[in-house]
Parts: C-alpha cells; structure tokens; sequence
C-alpha cells in the first residue's frame, strides 16, 4: 500500500509538472490575448516530432534545446502572421483560426512523420532506474522530466517578478493600452509571448514524447486536459495553472491505480445493487475506467460553480 | 390627387405578389431539384454521396442555430447528432425485433427527440453563459460523451459500435427502404422539412430574440429578456435538429460508432458552416455541400483530403470570414445594377491565378506525401507523370506557386478595387 501510494504521488507529480509547462503559456497567452489557443497541444506535438528527427542525427541533447527553438519561432510567426490579422473579427474568430491551425498541425505531422507512432526512445544515458522501493524501481528519466519541469517554473517565476521584461508582460496582462501609452510596442509582446510560450509547450513535448508515446493524436490527447488544467486553475493565473496541474496529475495518477468498481465500493458499505439490471453497466464501472473523465466532470463543474477557476481574479 | 389612390393598390398588390413569389417560388424550386436530383444521376456513388450531403447539410445548419444566429461556438455539436443516432438505431432494432411499432419514415423524429432530451439536460447548465465558457463546456461535455461511450458498451456497442438493419422495420404505406435510391427521398423530404422548420424559426421572436442576445446581451436582458432562456430554447432547437440528422444517419449508414459524436465530427460541422458562411442562411447549406463534395472526390485521389480541407478552412477564416454566402452576397448590388460585366475581367484573371499557385502548392504538398512515405519511381500529377525523387518536379510546381502568388499579389487589389467601384451606388 504504501509502495502504491509512493510511486502514484511521485508519477503524478511528473504528470503534473508536464501538464505544467503546456498549461503555464496556454494560461500566460490567454491572460494577454484572451484567447483559448487550441493549437498549443499542437506545438507540443511538433516540439516531439522536431525533437525525434533532429535526435536521429545530432542526440537527444542537441534536440532538447532546437525543437523548442524552432517551434517556438513557428509560434511567434503564427502569432504574427495568423492570429494578428484575425483579431479584428473577435474572440470566437480567434478561436476558429487557431482551431484550424490545430487540424492542419496533425495533418501535416501525418503527412511529413506518417501515421504510425514514432519509437522516440529515451536517452540512453538516463535510461536506468533510480531507486527502488521495495519491489518497484523509479526511473531516472522520470527524475530528468522532474527536474526539467521544476527548472521551468522556476525560471517562468524569476523572470515574471524579477526582471523588467516580467514587469511589461504582467503590466500588458491586465492593462495593454496602458502600456501602450508608456511607449512600449504591445503586440510585439503578445508575439514574443506567444513564441515562448509555443517553445515551452515543445520542450514539454521533447520530454514527453519517449514516455507518453510520439504519435499524430498525442496533440488531441493532452490537449483537452491542459485546457481542463487551464480553466480549473483560474484563466491567466500561473500560480492557479500550478496547482490545478499537480492537482489533475496525482488525482487522475491515483484513479488510474485503483481497481475498485462502483458496485464493489457499495457493496463494501452494505449496499447491494441488483447488478443485472439495465445500468450494470454502471456499476461494473472500475475506478481506473472513470479516471479519463474525471478532468472533464472537474472542468464542467468548476464552470458551472466557479467559472474564475481556483486563483482566477475574472471571468472568462 | 385621386390618381395615386386609384394606382397605389395595384402597385401594393404587384408588390406583394413579387414578394410572394420570390418567398414561395424559391422553396418550390427547390422542392422540385430535391425531386428530379436523383433522376439527373446514373451512378449508385451520386446517390450515395447525395445522401451523405442531406444529412450534412441539417447538421450543418442546425450548427448554425448556435454559431451564426445564437453566436454559440459549439464544441460538442456531434454529441446531440450522434446521440440522436444512437437511440434512432436501438428504437429501430426494437422496431425489428416487433417491440414496438414504428416505421423508418419515423425514426428521424425518434432521433431528434433523442438529441432535444439531451440538449435540454447539457443546454440547463452550458447556456448559462455564452461566448468561451460556452465553448469549453461544450468541449468538456464532448470530451465526457467521448469517455463514456468506452463505459457504456450496452448502449454505445464498444468499438464496433451499434448496428442496425432498416429493412426489419414494419412498413408504412408501403413504403420499403432496401435501396440508396429509395433512402434520398426519405432523406430529401426530411431536408426539406428541417430546413424549412429552421428557417421559420429564425424569423420566430424566439429566433430574432436569439440574435438580439447574440449582438448586445445586456441590452436584451433590460427589454425583458432572459438571456439564459433565449439561448437555451435556441440549443434545444439545435440539439433537435441534430438529432434529426443523426436519426437519418442511423437509417442511411445502419451503423453507429462513438466516432460519430467525438471531437473531430463535432470539428467538421464548424469547417462547412465557416466556409459556407455563419452569417447568412443559405451558408451552412453551401458549406455542407460543397464540404461533402470535395471529401468523398479528395478522398477518391488523395489520402490527405483533411489537409486541402484544412487548408481552405484557415485560407476562409484568414480572407473571407463571411464565408462563401457572404462573398456571394457581397455581390448582391452589384448584380442589381447589372455591373457584373465588368468584374469578369478582373475576376477570371485573378482566379486563372490563383489557381496556378493551387497547382503549385498541391503539387509540392503530394511529392512531400509521396518522398515521406517512402516510395520511389513515378506518380501521376494532374496531367503529367513526375518522378519526386528528382528536382526537376519541385522547381516546377515552386516556380508555378512563386508565379500564382506573385500575380495574385498584383491583380488581387485591382480586383477588389474594381469591386468597390462597381458596387458604389449611383450611375455608371
């Protein structure tokens, strides 16, 4: 028991610092722009796609710092070239475009990669157990990921508070024609927002890529679940996207470890249920089968209840 | 004075027949296309793909309730269209088996209950609030229906999803449903039925309501309207219709996969009503139409359809965010002050063009496909046979991408140019 709980808390710690890196620039773009950028699991997917080809020839160091370079100037041109002109038609425009480059992101994934998953590998230099406890091991990739993940934040953190740079970007967060006014050029901080922010979400997806698997539809299978992250943490608050993530890592971590069904779970408190009945479905139902909804059930009900989200200060 | 009083009733009454034609004549008219389409084709393939654009364009359009006339971006659309389809298909084998009595011509109905029950359930909590939290509840709710349907084998069939046999059905008057043929009308008269309904409901006070609280919310609540009801009443309309369609999918495909109501079908009704046009009625329907068209012709060609769709989708949300019926309609003055002479020019060259740069760029895009896929020898591109492994082809297909985008670049403005004048009102 003990051993499960571990290794659950540490997997999801991993986890959610992941979804941490996609969720922080999802949550910082939306915060300057007040757009919901669906593309940004997409940038996630080209950062794990760059990252594998440029990882055949040069290793995977090299790839760990150009995929997210190069993704991330994509982002800024996209930004520049795409979501600048739509702008002028509103946020709903704003969300079609960048819900197209989406589909046009994975199409094109498909035709240059191919449609079969990818065997991105993890670097052999990381490749041995850390630890063990008891009967199970701890990887050291996992660490790395950790590690990685904890330096972003620390890095996002640092610059946000600490530099002038930071201070322009809070400033443009809550008053943009204030800023302006001050002389400095907006838009060109949306880009560069924007750039950064695709280039976290391709390191993520550097790092990730060997352990969540490279493949056309891991765009769509984080996605939905950072925008869960994003929403349930307050909009444009980083600290809210921090604990949402750990928050949605460790509890879907744990759900995805527990084989206890509906049925099984009353009949332990005494309740039994006629199991044949036309919602037996229902009640074979396993904890482990309900953990990919529980974000979305956790997403629709912190809009019905609380659409500021855990640390947001307004409203979508 | 007398003169005016004596003329004005047969003016009014001249009017008014004008009117009344051009309401009633456009509806025939396009009652009796719907009749005589099926005789216009030889091929099973046309009836089939007809089928596949009648269902596509209710979809569509009931989209549009949402999008255009509510400014409700969906997300989840195809949950109301794919339960619709998937209660449709167990009442018809119920249907089967002599549980109950209806026949298919009926089952329609059956799945736009089905998609109005649930609109009515997600519709109580999601419309409370329109614009982006509208859209991530919807996504959140697409994203729970998709998740589920791995939970509820009984009733969404797992992977092979549910199938279903038309033909077990009792009959009403007579009617058999075992061919293609014999669907489209079945599919026709339900086209045109929806249709009909939806466009009545946009002129309801409901529908003008919807547009109101869609434009200026605050402003529609101070007249006395809730602006959660409004839009609640205008997502179960929605929601019913999708079920109509989805209740036809179920009669015409007999079979239901989760696929059906997941993210990318609920992503494909947002591409044809954007490309067709929110704004405008007629949009989704031209939308819906010429989407299905290219897929089931793309896809006869090429493995990447999805790509050109996307392609047209961003070029439409980038240049033309009224989509194909607002281009249209832009053109509407012009037409009356019968100037559209003088477009022609400036249109065919700037089309001739930029259909040069389309060649360019799909021939670029199909070697790329052809090289990452890794074959060798030659393929046939449009009318010529290129071998892509050499350079010659890809200097080609660039130098005739540079060429089109170059000269759309140049006639371009003097196209629209030419529009702004022709469209300026007054004499020539």
């Amino acid at each position: 028991m003990f051993q499960l709980i571990f290794f659950s808390i540490l997997n999801g710690l991993v986890y959610g610092m992941l979804l941490f890196m996609l969720s922080s620039g999802l949550t910082l773009i939306f915060g300057m722009m007040g757009v919901l950028n669906f593309a940004h699991a997409s940038f996630y997917m080209l950062g794990a796609y760059v990252a594998f080809t440029v990882g055949l020839h040069l290793g995977f160091w090299p790839a760990l710092v150009i995929a997210p370079v190069v993704v991330g100037l994509l982002g800024a041109l996209v930004e520049r070239q795409g979501l600048r002109r739509v702008h002028r038609f509103g946020h709903i425009a704003e969300l079609i475009f960048t819900f197209g480059v989406a589909i046009l992101v994975e199409e094109i994934v498909q035709l240059v990669w191919g449609r079969p998953a990818k065997s991105y590998q993890v670097p052999a230099a990381l490749d041995f157990p850390l630890f063990r406890v008891m009967s199970s091991s701890f990887p050291a990739y996992k660490a790395f990921m950790l590690v990685v993940a904890v330096a972003i934040f620390a890095f996002i953190f640092v610059i946000l508070t600490r530099t002038r740079a930071g201070l322009i970007i809070q400033a443009s967060l809550t008053h943009p024609q204030m800023v302006a006014m001050l002389g400095h050029n907006v838009p060109r901080v949306f880009m560069i927002v924007f750039g950064i922010g695709s280039a976290l979400a391709a390191l993520a997806g550097v790092i990730a890529g060997p352990v969540l698997g490279t493949f056309p539809g891991m765009a769509q299978v984080l996605g939905s679940i950072v925008f869960v992250v994003v929403v349930i943490g307050g909009l444009g608050s980083l600290s809210g996207a921090f604990v949402a993530s750990l928050l949605i890592g460790i509890v879907q971590t744990f759900a995805v470890a527990m084989d206890v069904s509906v049925g099984g779970a009353l009949a332990a408190m005494g309740v039994h249920v006629n199991t044949a009945g036309a919602l037996h479905d229902l009640w074979r139902v396993t904890i482990a089968q309900v953990a990919p909804i529980l974000p979305y059930v956790l997403l629709v009900l912190t809009l019905i209840l609380r659409p500021t989200g855990l640390f947001g200060t307004r409203e979508t | 004075m007398s003169t005016p009083v004596a003329t004005r009733p047969f003016a009014v009454a001249g009017v008014a027949r004008a009117a009344r034609v051009r309401r009633y004549g456009l509806w025939l008219a396009a009652a009796v296309v719907l009749l005589l389409l099926p005789q216009s084709v030889r091929t099973g393939t046309a009836i089939a793909v007809m089928n596949q654009m009648g269902i596509a364009v209710i979809f569509a359009l009931s989209f549009n309730m949402l999008l255009g006339q509510g400014g409700m971006l969906s997300f989840g659309h195809a949950v109301y269209f794919g339960l619709g389809g998937f209660i449709a298909a167990h009442v018809l084998n119920m249907a089967g088996r002599g549980a109950i009595y209806l026949p298919v011509p009926l089952l329609p109905l059956v799945g736009g209950l089905g998609g109005l029950a649930f609109a009515a359930l997600f519709g109580s909590f999601s419309t409370r609030r329109a614009g982006t939290v509208f859209s991530m509840i919807s996504l959140g709710v697409a994203e729970l229906m998709a998740a589920s349907s791995l939970i509820f084998d009984k009733f969404f069939g797992g992977e092979e999803g549910i199938t279903t046999n038309r033909s077990k059905a009792p009959l009403l008057l007579g009617l058999e449903f075992t061919r293609d043929r014999q669907v489209y009308y079945l599919i026709a008269f339900w086209l045109f039925v929806a249709t009909l309904a939806m466009y009545a409901f946009s002129r309801t006070p409901v529908g003008r309501m919807a547009n109101a609280v869609r434009d200026n919310p605050e402003r529609a609540e101070f007249v006395g309207y809730s602006q959660h009801r409004v839009r609640f009443v205008s997502f179960c309309a929605a929601g019913f219709f999708a079920g109509i369609a989805g209740g036809l999918f179920a009669v015409n495909y007999e079979i239901l996969t989760a696929e059906n109501m997941g993210l990318n079908a609920s992503g494909a009704v947002l591409l044809m009503a954007y490309i067709g046009g929110i704004g405008a009625f007629v949009g989704p329907i031209l939308g819906a139409v010429v989407f299905t068209f290219l897929q089931s012709m793309l896809s006869d060609y090429t493995g990447m359809w999805l790509l050109y769709l996307g392609i047209l989708f961003l070029a439409t949300v980038l240049f033309v965010p009224m989509g194909l019926a607002g281009l249209l309609m832009l053109h509407a003055p012009v037409w009356r002050a019968r100037r559209v002479g003088r477009l022609l020019g400036p249109y065919v060259l700037t089309g001739a063009l930029g259909f040069v740069a389309a060649v360019g760029i799909i021939g670029l895009l199909e070697m790329v496909h052809f090289v990452a896929a890794g074959r060798t020898g030659t393929r046939r591109l449009f009318w010529l046979v290129v071998a892509p492994r050499t350079l010659m082809p890809w200097l080609g297909f660039a130098a005739l991408v540079v060429a089109g985008a170059v000269g759309v670049r140049w006639t371009g403005p003097r196209a629209v140019a030419a529009f702004a004048e022709a469209s300026r009102p007054g004499r020539p």
